[in-house]
């Protein structure tokens, strides 16, 4: 197949769909390549440079289209890009579906497969193509880096010959991975960083990231964002009240406000009310990441920056991500090279759209003629499932007493037995033995049962120091040797001589290695 | 000296020993259980050169003395890798002692018997006890060293081959000559009517025969078993050194001898038995060596395995909060005890909670791979046995395991019909994470594919383990 990214359309945007790296790892599955002239110029990446990777350039966005099965851009088709769409080709970008819906039917009947990048699933297996993500995680960044660029301080406090600097003081509001980066990026900037999220399980993941959480005085139930997906739902009134008046407790100590609240498919929430802005301290500024849906902030004017009275700058940009087109165009040429990947199980270069695989099904929105979207839910829960595993049986109250019974039963049974057996042999060798012998015989069968009672209490971490005590003191055969080297023949004392050495290397050997073992053995 | 002040000495002695044995149930009550153990043996001896022992007593002190001081170089020398070695090379030489004792009780007797009245009565030592025993009594006593001769034989080339396969001088696999088990059986037979022979014939030659026919049957016995079953067989040579020294007491008289020769068979025999439950196995497999065929078609493994360089490992051990080490016998092959412990040290200086799960079998000998992290300086209270953590696996983020196979195997759970089925394994594959070190892609000792190597959350850390984690620990900051 053949896969082709063509230069983006919308106006400013910088960032392009393969890099020379992605369609190295794309030509490994077995696909060829195709980039339009000059695509990845904005983003850094030449001509040349694509060339080199093995991509064939072509010169005109026509021509991109004519040639590719498979297109890769960032944003969502224009109107004339949808013209070009043919039967049987896919396209894969960004595309908001829920809002583009005009767009999506115009691609269903093309009958082009159309992949959403914004609706992949989000399930662990998925994240290696989650652009959302690596986008919001650009954002994030970039947020704190722009509020920087128009803020006149320090974010570290110092202490300088010239004087005190405070350190900023950073207010991130929504914890996703947008809030998350840009709470990083301003905590190593040396900022102080307070951050909210409804969710309150996030804390602590803001607290990891050296952030402060914001807690409400709330006693609802605060909502459990894992059932919606991992992402925020609308919160009740009453907690968006109790939200508000912390904020504007908040506001006038904040140098720098950072909001990411997003709502999937809907309008962004109002979160920085125009009194909050106006009780800011001059010079204080506000990023509104949220821009794009309304922002949470009324007075953001999106694409903008613009300056309030009271001399707070509100950023409404939202091309953050294109503004650092390098590092956007990599991740989401990498989270592309990943669908694909997933859409050319053998590695062949021939695509199986798969559509009962959650994540492709869940990321298709035209497929064969039809809109498919809203996609079914997944199969597999965000939160992966435990692996299927046959309970055990739960045994009831009285079961348990009748097995624990058996098994006392069972154990008399056996310790009877043994004993029976055991004192029936004694007693055999009784009647014949003579009465020396079974002096020395109690005494044997006293120190077995004393040796298995003493032993099954030694710690499983000192058998090997048992083992060595056990060498050692099983040289007590030396005192065999003893006795007999005093009386008899040559031979007799040359093999007691012999014994009496070998004894001896053991019994000096055992205790020190011994000694040497335990003295190893130390609490922390 | 004293008869009765002999026998005293030997009742001290012998409730130090137990004493000794009983202090090993905790790490710091054992180090004062060992000074029990040494001043038993030192007033054992003492009161047996003083007392029934006298004759040639400087010659007996200059000997303890020499074989002492071997015994103190060998000590000090010995690497904490080799302690399996050690034991079985230290096994051997009871077994031998045993022997010797047993042909010198046999020799004397010969003596003994052939004197009249009058000459027995001026016999001292160990001839003048032998003097006193009527004829049943010396039946008895040629059943007692014999039996003595017999197992301390056993025990001597035994112990010989395990040393030799410890150290890596016998090719480790089993081995078995022609005729495998139909030798040692035939072996057995001819010792029982060597028995029969000797008890009634009472000449040297039966005694002889058996010798070499036992002696056969340890060379024979250890050799057809392989490397992983170390454990079983050095804990049953323990016990065997034991039961010797018990069995020349009996023939000797000496009481103190059956008593401690009761406490070290015993104890060797408690050490297999843990030892073969650990590997669900029973003993008499485990001493018939090999493990037994399949009983069916075994699970095939699927998947691939993932192998991952030392930066991943860092980055990932970087980020755990907990962390779990499984060491095996690898890690004492690549003596890579210290780098662990290093390893340890710094991921416990970063606060996190690192743990050591230790499988009963790991290793060549029982507790063989506590006594290596206790030399690496390893804290004993983060080194935990398999039940203690078991259970703790899931909550892990990271199972490091470290040249160990066949006890982190899932087969011996999911496969009904893999050769380790029933075994008790450390469920690491249950972590988050899981980084195996390992040498390259072959199977353990068993032969058998370990389904862990292959599942989603394992990558392989080939490499020498040493190389590995030296490697490795530069990038944990």
């Amino acid at each position: 197949m053949k896969i082709g990214t063509p230069k983006e359309t919308f106006e400013g945007e910088a960032r392009v769909a393969m890099t020379p790296a992605s369609a190295r790892d794309l030509q490994k599955l077995g696909h060829e390549c195709v980039i339009e002239t000059g695509a990845g110029a904005a983003a850094g990446f030449s001509n040349a440079d694509y060339k080199e990777a093995g991509v064939e350039v072509v010169k005109t966005a026509a021509a991109l289209w004519k040639a590719a099965d498979v297109v890769a851009k960032v944003r969502a088709p224009s109107d004339a890009e949808v013209k070009r769409l043919r039967d049987g080709q896919t396209l894969i970008s960004f595309f908001n579906p829920a809002g583009n819906t005009d767009l999506m039917e115009a691609s269903a009947r093309k009958g082009s497969t159309v992949i959403a990048m914004d609706m992949v699933p989000r399930i662990s297996r998925a994240q290696k193509m989650d652009a959302l993500s690596s986008m919001a995680n650009i954002a994030g960044y970039r947020a704190v880096i722009e509020a920087g660029n128009n803020f006149g301080r320090f974010f570290t406090g110092q202490v300088t010959a010239a004087g005190k600097v405070p350190p900023a003081k950073v207010l991130v509001v929504g914890a996703g991975v947008a809030g998350l980066a840009a709470i990083g990026t301003s905590t190593s900037l040396g900022a102080i960083t307070y951050a909210f999220d409804v969710r309150p399980e996030v804390a602590e993941q803001v607290e990891s990231m050296g952030a402060e959480f914001v807690f409400l005085d709330f006693d609802e139930e605060q909502q459990d964002g894992s059932a919606t997906g991992g992402y925020a739902a609308v919160s009740s009134p009453e907690f968006t009240a109790a939200q508000l008046a912390k904020f504007r407790e908040l506001a006038p100590d904040m140098d720098i406000v950072i909001t990411t609240a997003l709502i999937p498919n809907r309008e962004a929430p109002e979160l920085w009310t125009e009194d909050m802005v106006k009780s800011m301290k001059p010079g204080s500024v506000i990023v509104d990441l949220a821009a794009e849906k309304g922002g949470n902030c009324k007075l953001t004017v999106m694409d903008e920056k613009i300056v309030t009275d009271n001399g707070v700058t509100i950023i409404g940009y939202t091309d953050f991500p294109s503004r650092m087109a390098a590092q956007a165009s990599t991740l989401y040429a990498t989270n592309i090279r990943h669908m694909m990947a997933d859409l050319t199980p053998e590695k062949d270069g021939v695509i199986n759209h798969d559509m009962e695989d959650d994540v492709i099904r869940g990321a298709t929105i035209t497929h064969k003629k039809e809109v498919t979207f809203p996609p079914p839910p997944p199969k597999i829960a965000a939160i992966a499932a435990a692996p299927k595993k046959e309970a055990p049986k739960e045994l009831t109250a009285e079961e348990k007493r009748a097995a624990e019974v058996e098994a006392f039963k069972q154990e008399t049974r056996n310790q009877v037995t043994m004993l029976a057996i055991g004192g029936a042999l004694i007693l055999a060798v009784g009647l014949v033995a003579p009465a020396s012998f079974m002096q020395h015989f109690i005494v044997f069968v006293l120190a077995v049962f004393v040796g298995f009672q003493v032993i099954w209490g030694v710690a499983h971490s000192l058998h090997t120091p048992l083992m060595a005590v056990t060498n050692a003191i099983s040289s007590i055969i030396i005192l065999g040797a003893l006795m007999q080297i005093g009386s008899g023949s040559f031979l007799v004392v040359l093999l007691a001589a012999l014994s009496i050495f070998m004894a001896g290397i053991n019994i000096f050997g055992g205790f020190l290695v011994t000694r040497r073992m335990l003295a190893m053995f130390q609490k922390s | 000296m004293d008869f009765g002040f002999t026998t005293a000495a030997y009742v001290v002695a012998a409730v130090l020993f137990i004493l000794s044995l009983g202090g090993l149930s905790g790490q710091e009550s054992a180090k004062r259980a060992v000074w029990y153990g040494i001043v038993g043996m030192g007033l054992a001896v003492i009161a047996t050169l003083l007392g029934p022992g006298e004759g040639r007593w400087l010659l007996s002190l200059v000997l303890i003395l020499g074989g002492g001081f071997v015994g103190y170089v060998v000590a000090q020398r010995v690497q904490m890798t080799e302690m399996p070695q050690l034991v079985a090379a230290m096994h051997s030489l009871v077994g031998l002692a045993a022997v010797f004792v047993g042909f010198n009780a046999h020799l004397e007797l010969v003596r003994v018997l052939a004197m009249d009245e009058v000459m027995r009565k001026s016999l001292e030592g160990f001839a003048a006890l032998l003097a006193k025993k009527d004829g049943v009594e010396i039946a008895i006593l040629r059943v007692e060293l014999f039996l003595g001769v017999f197992i301390g034989a056993v025990t001597f080339t035994g112990s010989v081959i395990a040393y030799g396969k410890l150290a890596g001088k016998v090719d480790t696999a089993a081995t078995k000559l022609p005729g495998g088990h139909m030798l040692n059986a035939g072996a057995a037979g001819l010792s029982l009517i060597c028995l029969i022979w000797y008890f009634n014939s009472g000449g040297f030659f039966p005694l002889f025969i058996m010798t070499l026919a036992a002696l056969f049957i340890g060379y024979h016995l250890i050799m057809g078993i392989g490397g992983a079953d170390m454990p079983v067989v050095v804990s049953m040579l323990n016990s065997y050194s034991g039961w010797a020294a018990a069995a020349i007491g009996f023939s000797l008289g000496n009481d103190l001898l059956i008593v401690v020769g009761a406490l070290v068979g015993s104890s060797g025999a408690i050490l297999s038995y843990i030892m073969c439950k650990a590997m669900n196995r029973s003993f008499i497999s485990v001493i018939l060596g090999g493990f037994g065929g399949p009983a069916g078609e075994q699970m095939a493994v699927e998947g691939e395995q993932i192998a991952i360089e030392a930066d991943g490992v860092a980055a990932t051990l970087n980020e755990a909060d907990s962390v779990i080490i499984i060491p095996g016998y690898g890690m004492a092959v690549a003596q890579a005890q210290q780098g662990v412990a290093e390893l340890v040290r710094k991921l416990r200086a970063q606060g996190k909670n690192v743990r050591f799960a230790i499988h009963p079998v790991a290793g060549r000998l029982p507790g063989h791979m506590n006594v290596l992290l206790a030399e690496a300086k390893v804290p004993y209270d983060i080194v935990m046995e398999m039940d203690e953590i078991n259970d703790d696996f899931p909550s892990t983020d990271v199972a490091i395991v470290i040249g160990s196979n066949d006890i982190v195997n899932p087969a011996a759970q999911e496969d009904p019909n893999s050769p380790i089925a029933g075994m008790p394994v450390l469920e690491c594959w249950k972590a988050k994470q899981v980084f195996v070190s390992k040498r390259g892609q072959g199977t353990g000792y068993s032969g058998i594919e370990n389904p862990l190597f292959f599942k989603e959350n394992t990558r392989m850390f080939y490499g020498d383990a040493k190389a590995s984690l030296d490697k490795l620990l530069p990038m944990i900051d």
